[in-house]
C-alpha cells in the first residue's frame, strides 16, 4: 500500500498491515484454554447480520477443537448504521461485571431481531441478570468507555468492517464458512484439517 | 490543472476551496483553520465500499474530536445525493459536493479519475495551519483503507504539538 504518490515524501505511517494492534490481555473476554495453540479473535457487532451468521460457526469450531482454540471477542459496533449495537455491547459488559458475559453474548447473537432496549431487559432476565440494574447501567452508559476502547483498538488493527477475525494475531482475510475458518485455525495449529475428523 | 494525479505532498500547503454543503450553504476549508482537518475523497455515495468506509469514519468521530480534528468527505455527487446518503448511513459530518465544475477540488488534490469521472479514494490529514501532514491513496482503489493510518498520523500530530 503506497501512502503517497511517487515523488512525494514517504510517510512512515503505513499501519500494521493486518496485525492485531492490542495483544490479548486480561481485560478481554476469553473462552477456552489459556494454553491453546490457537487464539481466534473476533471484532464483532451484535446487530451486524454477518456477525450473527458466523456466531454458530465460531461455536462449532470451539466444539470441534476444544483443546486447540481459545476464542476472544471484542466489540466493534458501527453505531450510526446499527443503532442497537452499542447498547447491546454495553449490556454484554453489564453481564460481564456479573460473570455472565458469554451467556449474554450468545443471547444477543441468537436474538438479533430483539435488540431494541425494551427486549434487552428480557435478555438480561433470561440469562439470570438483574434486569433493572442492567437497564440502568446501559442507560447511563456505564460501560461505554470499555466498548469504545475495543472499537478504537480495532481501528488500530485495521478493522474496516465486521466480523473481522485475527488468528494468532494475524488478520484472517479468507472466508467465514465453517470449512474456511476451521482450515485456517488448523493451519495455525500446525495440523492437517483431515486429521482426526 | 487537468493533471489529476499529483497529490499535495506532506509539508505543502493544502489548496483552499469552497464547496456546497447544501442548497443554501457553502463551506470553506478556511473555516477550520486552527484545527486539524481530515479530508476524505471518495468515488461515490451509495457504492458498497464507500458506504462502509464513510460509516466507519462516523464511528471514529468521537476519537477525532478528542484530537479537535474536523472530518470532511468530498465526492462529485450532488448535495441531494449527499443528504440522502448521510441520512441512510447516520453520517453527521459534512459531505461536500464537488459537482460543478465537476471534480475541480478533487483535481486540486490529485484525487480525480478521468477514467471514472469520480474522485479517487484518498485521505489527507491537514495540520492546524492548513499544511498537509499525511496523505494516503487507497491501493487498490476498491479497498476500504480503514482508519488506522489516519488515526496514527493524527496521534503523531498531537504528540508533536505537545512536544513543541
Amino acid at each position: 500500500v503506497t501512502a503517497t504518490t511517487a515523488g512525494t515524501a514517504t510517510t512512515p505511517l503505513q499501519g500494521l498491515g493486518g496485525r492485531l494492534a492490542i495483544p490479548v490481555n486480561d481485560q478481554d473476554h476469553i473462552l477456552g484454554p489459556a494454553q491453546a495453540p490457537v487464539t481466534l479473535l473476533e471484532y464483532g457487532d451484535y446487530q451486524c447480520p454477518y456477525c450473527g451468521a458466523v456466531h454458530p460457526v465460531v461455536q462449532e469450531i470451539l466444539r470441534r477443537r476444544p483443546e486447540q482454540v481459545r476464542f476472544v471477542y471484542r466489540h466493534f459496533p458501527i453505531a450510526n448504521v446499527h443503532p442497537y449495537a452499542e447498547p447491546a455491547a454495553e449490556a454484554a459488559e453489564a453481564a460481564d461485571r456479573r460473570q455472565r458475559f458469554w451467556p449474554m453474548h450468545d443471547w444477543l447473537f441468537d436474538h438479533q431481531d430483539r435488540l431494541h432496549p425494551a427486549y434487552l431487559r428480557l435478555g438480561a432476565e433470561e440469562v439470570g441478570l438483574p434486569a433493572e440494574v442492567v437497564d440502568r447501567e446501559v442507560g447511563s452508559h456505564a460501560y461505554l468507555d470499555r466498548v469504545q476502547r475495543d472499537f478504537i483498538g480495532g481501528i488500530r488493527s485495521g478493522v474496516n468492517g465486521t466480523p473481522a477475525f485475527y488468528i494468532n494475531g494475524l488478520r484472517h482475510d479468507g472466508g467465514h464458512t465453517l470449512a474456511e475458518l476451521l482450515a485456517a485455525v488448523d493451519t495455525a495449529a500446525g495440523r492437517d484439517t483431515a486429521e482426526g475428523e | 490543472m487537468s493533471q489529476g494525479n499529483k497529490m499535495p505532498a506532506p509539508g505543502e500547503r493544502a489548496p483552499g476551496f469552497t464547496l456546497p454543503l447544501s442548497e443554501q450553504r457553502r463551506m470553506s476549508l478556511d473555516e477550520f483553520r486552527g484545527r486539524p482537518v481530515i479530508l476524505v475523497f471518495y468515488p461515490a455515495d451509495w457504492s458498497p465500499v464507500c458506504s462502509e468506509q464513510m460509516a466507519l469514519y462516523q464511528g471514529m468521530v468521537p476519537e477525532f474530536e478528542r484530537h479537535e480534528a474536523q472530518l470532511i468527505g468530498i465526492s462529485v455527487d450532488s448535495v441531494w445525493s449527499h443528504r440522502a446518503f448521510a441520512e441512510s448511513r447516520g453520517i453527521n459530518y459534512p459531505l461536500l459536493s464537488d459537482f460543478e465544475p465537476k471534480g475541480e477540488v478533487s483535481r486540486l488534490y490529485g484525487s480525480y479519475s478521468e477514467t471514472t469521472g469520480t474522485a479517487q479514494r484518498t485521505l489527507f490529514l491537514l495540520d492546524r495551519d492548513g499544511v498537509v501532514a499525511w496523505s494516503h491513496r487507497a491501493d487498490p482503489q476498491e479497498r476500504n483503507p480503514g482508519g488506522e493510518g489516519v488515526l496514527a498520523a493524527l496521534e503523531v500530530l498531537s504528540t508533536e504539538r505537545v512536544a513543541r
